[in-house]
């Protein structure tokens, strides 16, 4: 390749320390997924513990899963699977060029990421009021006497546990407000860049052929939705299964 | 010895340095801190290194001091506690971990495989700015009061016992973490998608394979370590209990989690400087490595083998017998490739044209100071005999060996190997050759009597002992001075080289990398032209070639 031709083929947006734009497309999104791995790792270290103390005090999780409320997790469930629809569409329109569709892609997935932190506000109130949250305050009167708790216990009715097993279910919250904590900062920060999308695309950003940071920051997104999934399955349905 | 060398140099009479390079095309102090030049970055990472470095040494010296007596003496034992946990964190966190990769890495791995510049130039840049942000605010705690934990952090003393900086501290590792993370990413994403046309997987310098598995190591244990930091944190300041005992929490999870990083980052800290070793010794031997591939696959199996030994630090913490006997054995198998190593390299010494340049000394005190901290690991891996040795002396010996005696020996041979390529200026060779020969002694003098007293029972991390070990302790002490002339000799004859010291030209060592098939110091973008890789790595008839193409007036790309 003579340095002449590849200079006038070259477009802005391409970097000097590539050769082609394949290449600085191929090289982002590999870096990006290099990055999901890491977080994969980052989360990684919770799900262990997680899976330890579990393993451990299983009544104690069961119990005090039945504090969180199902229908809310699968509505959460429900709106960031359809934000992820909506930035996968965001993908599609800024590959073929549609800078309107892709500001409305862009805007729907924030609202929905700001849905879904009105509803973990909600979640985390309930528990605030409860005295579930872990440290200082913590009450464990739900589990050592259930009937305390008349909403849940008319649900599921759950005999009360001994003092040395009621222990742990702080542990559980414990995990329960890292993991969704760490997951609702990743939301925090996806919403952020989200935003900052929004104003470029309706710049006409994206939509002219580089369309990489939106591509890569779509994974990010399905990224943090999978890592909500598997919480979901994790901290809200410990007892539902056959 | 200096009738008998490769070094070739230009004509001083009228050699002069490239007037454009990297180090010229801009000028000013904001040229620097915003650039995105991998070769600016590096020489940003090897000032803040050595920079801390210093920091970490003066606390050994301190350390050194008080442990000439048998009482506690200098300082107060608290005080004792805060040096050695600063000295911990400040040599590990921000002077091994990045050592190699940040500076030597960095400034050649985009150089060796052709490119102009790592894949990701600002999130490199990023990364020094993490680096420094972590290692001020290191600085700010000890300034404030200090740490008194030791470097790991061990629960519950960490989280309910101590009343000192952990926070801070916690804090500065996490942030230096994501620097660590930024360095290995860009690394991996630049060997495999930035090489030059004809450079294959099997054509690449055994350096960049090396710092390819140290990569690998970054990128998958570090963001671990920072999630304990936070679970550190958040015990700490609310509470939460998931390594509190009282709440049903267990404070080995903590050590699972922490060895799970810290162990293979003893990886990280290696790997680099046995590339640095790789290169040394070819170019020093005129021999293509001994066994290539085998070397290869050896550092990617230390890496593997890496994540799978952590607990070998948790022998007498109550893990079960039988993760005893799983680990120990999983720990003498990471032994095997790292003897690969050893043994390919003492093949390419084999009949080989050996000279003694200071690189090619460093790299025999490597070679016999890791042999040596090498198999007393496995002293340490054994369960019976790491009970009685482990947080005794032993073990400070040990690691001593493989990072002091190891990475550091590897960290200057490095730097003197690659000086000339980049700053374009030779460093003076038989003071040089003097310093490499005083660490060398003072290193042994320092840590080979640590040794015994660790057999004999001394155990780690106290200001007083029993006078009885006061011999030994003094033989340390002096050994450590010596060592400390050693490290303070090439700051003052690098920084007068970069003066007065002779002009290099491309290629003084007749080596065969890329790095050195072009001017030094290098342009910014580094090639004139893409550079087309079309022989294997270490191959000395190709570049003898290229010479006589050169002498004979014919110019070639390349």
């Amino acid at each position: 390749m003579s340095d002449n031709t590849a200079h006038d083929a070259r477009p802005p947006y391409l970097r000097h320390h590539f050769n082609s734009v394949e290449q600085q497309a191929d090289t982002s999104t590999f870096a990006m997924w290099l990055f999901l791995l890491t977080e994969v790792m980052f989360f990684g270290g919770l799900f262990t513990a997680y899976l330890i103390y579990r393993n451990w005090y299983y009544p104690a999780f069961v119990a005090a899963s039945h504090q969180l409320n199902v229908v809310w997790g699968a509505t959460n469930t429900l709106v960031l699977i359809f934000s992820s629809f909506t930035m996968a569409m965001g993908v599609w329109c800024a590959e073929t060029r549609r800078r309107k569709g892709l500001v409305l892609c862009l805007s729907l997935t924030f609202i929905l990421g700001l849905g879904f932190l009105g509803i973990k506000t909600i979640e985390y109130r309930e528990k605030i009021e409860k005295h579930h949250v872990p440290g200082f305050h913590y009450s464990m009167q739900s589990f050592l006497d259930p009937q305390s708790d008349p909403e849940v216990y008319a649900e599921y009715q759950d005999k009360p546990l001994q003092p040395d097993m009621a222990v742990h279910t702080e542990v559980y919250f414990s995990l329960y407000f890292l993991m969704t904590g760490m997951h609702a900062l990743h939301m925090i920060i996806g919403i952020g860049i989200l935003g900052f999308m929004i104003l470029r695309a309706r710049a006409g950003a994206y939509t002219s052929g580089h369309v990489t940071f939106v591509e890569n920051f779509g994974l990010y997104w399905h990224f943090v939705d999978i890592i909500w999934i598997y919480l979901f399955a994790l901290l809200y349905l410990i007892s539902r299964h056959a | 010895m200096s009738s008998d060398t490769i070094v070739r140099l230009p004509d001083q009479a009228t050699a002069s340095i490239p007037k454009m390079n990297y180090l010229t095309k801009e000028n000013g102090i904001l040229s620097w801190l915003l650039t995105g030049d991998h070769k600016r970055i590096a020489i940003l990472y090897l000032i803040s290194l050595s920079f801390f470095f210093f920091i970490g040494g003066a606390l050994a010296g301190l350390i050194r001091l008080e442990l000439l007596t048998p009482q506690s003496d200098l300082m107060a034992t608290d005080t004792y506690n805060k040096v050695f946990t600063m000295h911990g964190v400040i040599m590990i966190f921000f002077f091994l971990v990045p050592s190699v990769p940040a500076t030597l890495g960095n400034f050649l791995i985009p150089m060796m495989i052709g490119a102009k510049d790592l894949a990701l130039p600002k999130i490199n840049l990023l990364s020094w700015y993490l680096y420094m942000a972590g290692g001020l605010l290191a600085l700010y705690t000890m300034a404030v009061g200090g740490v008194d934990t030791g470097w790991t952090f061990t629960t519950p003393l960490s989280t309910h016992y101590v009343n000192t900086n952990v926070l801070t501290t916690g804090l500065a590792v996490f942030i230096a973490g994501f620097s660590s993370i930024f360095t290995g990413l860009n690394f991996i994403v630049t060997i495999h998608k930035m090489r030059a046309p004809g450079m294959t997987w099997f054509r690449l310098p055994l350096f960049v394979w090396a710092h390819y598995a140290a990569s690998i190591l970054m990128v998958l244990a570090t963001p671990v370590v920072a999630i304990s930091i936070v679970l550190i944190a958040l015990e700490r300041t609310i509470g939460i209990g998931v390594f509190d005992p009282t709440k049903g929490g267990d404070p080995l999870l903590f050590q699972h989690l922490f060895w799970f990083y810290s162990h293979p980052a003893v990886y990280i800290m290696i790997l680099p400087g046995m590339g640095v070793i790789s290169e040394v010794i070819s170019t020093f031997s005129r021999k293509r490595v001994f066994g290539y591939t085998a070397v290869a696959f050896s550092s990617v199996a230390i890496a593997v083998f890496g994540f799978f030994v952590w607990a070998h630090h948790m022998f007498i913490m109550g893990i079960s017998n039988y993760a005893v006997l799983v680990f120990s054995l999983l720990t003498m198998l990471v032994a095997v490739p790292s003897a690969i190593k050893i043994f390919n390299w003492t093949f390419t010494l084999y009949k080989g044209s050996i000279t003694f340049e200071t690189p090619m000394l460093y790299t025999f005190g490597f070679m016999g100071l890791f042999t040596i901290g090498g198999l007393t690991g496995v002293f340490l891996g054994t369960s019976g005999t790491d009970i009685h040795l482990t947080e005794t002396y032993f073990i400070v010996a040990h690691f001593h060996f493989v990072m002091v005696g190891g990475m550091l020996m590897a960290f200057l041979a490095g730097i003197h190997f690659w000086w000339p390529k980049i700053t374009g200026r030779m460093y003076p060779e038989k003071i040089s050759q003097l310093a490499a020969v005083v660490t060398f002694i003072g290193f042994n003098f320092t840590f080979f009597p640590q040794f015994i007293l660790g057999t004999l029972g001394m155990p780690r991390r106290y200001a007083s002992y029993p006078p009885e070990f006061q011999i030994l302790n003094v033989f340390s002490t002096a050994g450590a001075t010596i060592l400390g002339v050693g490290y303070l000799l090439p700051v003052l004859y690098l920084v007068w080289s970069l003066k007065y010291g002779a002009v290099a030209g491309d290629n003084p060592w007749q080596a065969t990398g890329l790095e050195w098939q072009t001017q030094s110091p290098p342009l910014t973008e580094n090639f004139t032209e893409m550079p087309i890789m079309d022989h294997e790595a270490y191959d000395y008839e190709w570049l003898e070639n290229q010479e006589r193409k050169k002498e004979s007036g014919v110019t070639s790309v390349g």
